[in-house]
């Protein structure tokens, strides 16, 4: 047994011209919940496919659970469990006809189905709807409903593609309790998200953007190696402040959050007082103060996709 | 075992979503019901009132005499009269009958002298009542209402025919056997050209293909509550046909299950095939009327399979309606058993097996 739960060498794939992920090296350590933090069109879906099978690679190598993928992937698909994108059970059965449906798919016995799908509606609380048709929940219970599938046959790994995009914050919160406690029983979890709340709850992370990987590490210690490039502007008339910060050739963003203006420098220039420093320069206004700023997930993510959708 | 029980489920699965699905479950029983009622009682091809004219320039008994002879044969309805040929020829352009019946002035005359009396104008554009009328080019005239039975000697026929299991020639005892095949291949085809492409459509596939399932388990349990709804449309086609059109069932139960479930899987599994080539339900419906329009046309329900030309045959003999069509008329109406019909029977058993097989290979548990 590997210590990892899925490791990739120059995984690529194209799509004719398009290049939707590029070489890219992944080492996804077991009993984790690793994330894929990335914008739309950032290629999360497209790796997330090739790892389980579904989609052939361009080039590179991919082994998950020490199985080399595609080749194993059909003795893959008992171990691992896998929710879509897009809601993919069906709408016109009821809850416990989709679960049982699938507890027969995984093979699992009558008796030991019935009662695994009777442990699973107690688990995420489905048993008060389970003659009601999947079409008529809620997008929270819809997503409690595609969970408790993924996770029907034990899974050793379960692979979430933006599990949480259709779920308002309290639904999302227990949802990941839900992840939590899965880790605890011996789960590795790999889940994409473009949220920043999510992608902080991960215990490791990887941040692509147009198929490539920029970063990856603990969200802590991502955060921590931008300390010194974040600055925070207080004052008045701060539209007109970013304008002339972004002159800066140092800067590589500005963004205002409520009160203040969020200034980021890039890795090549000032950090900490010296950049305070450069800033005072341009801003010689009184009434504006400057303080270094603590560094977020956000920070992170624009600091290694350049920005592009934020300044 | 385990592959037993995911058949069980997909099939279990598809007969709850179709039994939920009104339109679907409504299209079971009433394409067969409306589609019976009719062609049973609109395709005729016995051919009677015929709309005619007739234009008398003797204005003789004797034109009276033959004029309404020609109306009790029931083959033409005379309704109108006209004073001229050109008169009649424009009736006929204009639509308002089919044919004209012109007696010439010298009528009696020719009758005396044993020449022919008149003449037919027939709109020959339409085959069946072109040929109807050209049946009445022989008939018997008696002329004089005083002329003994025994003076009047009609030739005698040169053959004599027997004919077997339809003797009164009604057309539903053709029509309603054959319409099993149609129905079948309209609505077997349909069903399962959309299974696929509607789970892909609504993004099923994906997750069904992360599970352990085959191919073929899942091709085999997509069929096999289709199989139940053939079953059910063809006791209504049948049941009805007998009750209604009053055909009669010459053959054996078991050797109509035979021909049937044969029929029925080669159905399914060529809507399985183009459900695996199609991208979209619009896709698989098209491709669907591609199949069905032929199997009307050239399985030899509209049109006898004998008469056509040997390319359309050809065709025909590629199409698994056309030796239904053979074996359902040979079992329903002959009495034949299902081993005196074997290539046919065979022919549709192998088109099965090969339809499951290109569809089982064509379809990929990738996205790719």
């Amino acid at each position: 047994m590997t210590e990892l739960a899925i490791q990739t060498r120059g995984l690529s794939k194209r799509f004719g011209d398009l290049v939707a992920v590029n070489s890219l090296d992944l080492d996804i350590p077991r009993g984790q919940i690793y994330g894929f933090l990335g914008p739309n069109g950032s290629g999360k879906t497209t790796a997330i496919r090739m790892l389980c099978g579904l989609l052939t690679p361009s080039a590179g190598d991919i082994s998950v659970l020490g199985m080399q993928i595609p080749h194993d992937a059909e003795k893959l698909r008992l171990r691992i469990g896998y929710m879509t994108q897009k809601f993919s059970l069906y709408d016109d059965l009821t809850v416990s006809e989709n679960m049982r449906f699938m507890a027969n798919i995984y093979g699992l016995g009558k008796s030991a189905g019935r009662d695994r799908v009777d442990e699973l509606l107690n688990r995420y609380s489905l048993q008060p709807m389970r003659d009601r048709l999947a079409h008529d929940m809620s997008g929270g219970q819809r997503q409690r409903l595609a969970l408790a599938i993924a996770t029907l046959h034990r899974p050793d790994l379960l692979i979430l593609d933006e599990p949480t995009s259709a779920v308002d914050p309290e639904n999302r919160r227990d949802f990941w309790e839900k992840l939590f406690d899965l880790i605890d029983e011996g789960t590795t979890v790999l889940v994409s998200t473009h949220y920043m709340d999510e992608a902080e709850r991960c215990h490791q992370l990887a941040v692509l953007e147009t198929g490539y990987l920029r970063q990856s590490g603990p969200p802590q210690q991502l955060m921590d190696d931008l300390a010194g490039r974040v600055l925070e502007v207080n004052g008045p008339d701060l539209r007109n402040v970013k304008d002339r910060v972004l002159q800066i050739p140092d800067v590589q963003s500005a963004a205002q959050q409520g009160l203040h203006l969020r200034v980021l420098f890039a890795a090549s220039g000032p950090r900490g007082d010296a950049a305070i420093i450069s800033l005072k320069d341009t801003l010689t206004s009184a009434e504006l103060t400057i303080t270094e700023g603590k560094p977020s997930l956000e920070d992170v993510f624009v600091a290694c996709t350049n920005g592009e959708n934020h300044s | 075992m385990s592959a037993l029980q995911r058949m069980g489920a997909v099939a279990a699965k598809e007969l709850r979503q179709l039994s939920r699905d009104r339109v679907t479950f409504g299209m079971v029983v009433m394409i067969p019901l409306i589609q019976l009622l009719m062609f049973g009682f609109a395709i005729n091809t016995m051919v009677r009132n015929i709309p005619v004219g007739v234009v008398d320039l003797s204005d003789s008994a004797a034109a009276r005499v033959i004029t309404e002879q020609v109306r009790v044969t029931q083959v033409v309805e005379i309704v109108d009269q006209y004073n001229t040929p050109a008169e009649a020829e424009e009736a006929i352009v204009a639509g308002r009958i089919r044919a004209a019946l012109v007696l010439p002035r010298d009528l009696p005359q020719r009758l005396a002298g044993g020449a022919t009396a008149g003449q037919w104008m027939v709109d020959g554009s339409d085959t069946v009542v072109g040929s109807a009328l050209l049946g009445l080019r022989n008939m018997p005239l008696q002329l004089t209402a005083g002329t003994p039975q025994g003076a009047y000697t009609q030739p005698a026929p040169s053959f004599e025919i027997a004919l077997f299991f339809n003797p009164e020639r009604r057309s539903e005892v053709n029509i309603v056997p054959g319409l099993t095949a149609i129905i079948l291949t309209m609505t077997m085809i349909l069903f399962t050209s959309v299974a696929l492409v509607r789970e892909h459509e609504r993004g099923n596939m994906e997750l069904l293909i992360t599970t352990p399932i085959r191919p073929l388990e899942l091709m085999l349990g997509k069929l096999l509550p289709y199989v139940f709804v053939g079953l059910i449309q063809i006791s209504i086609i049948l049941g009805l046909g007998r009750l209604v059109f009053n055909v009669p069932f010459q053959g054996a139960t078991v050797d109509l299950v035979i021909v049937t479930l044969a029929f029925i899987g080669a159905s399914l599994s060529l809507g399985l095939m183009i459900s695996t080539i199609a991208k979209t339900q619009m896709e698989a419906m098209q491709m669907t009327i591609f199949i069905l329009l032929p199997s009307i046309l050239l399985s030899g329900f509209m049109f006898p399979y004998d008469a056509m030309p040997r390319l359309a045959q050809y065709i025909a003999e590629v199409l698994p309606a056309t030796h239904f069509m053979r074996l359902i008329r040979g079992v329903y109406l002959r009495g034949a058993h299902a081993d005196q019909m074997l290539t046919d029977l065979l022919w549709l058993l192998a088109f099965t097996a090969i339809m499951l097989t290109i569809a089982t290979k064509r379809f990929h548990k990738s996205l790719d």
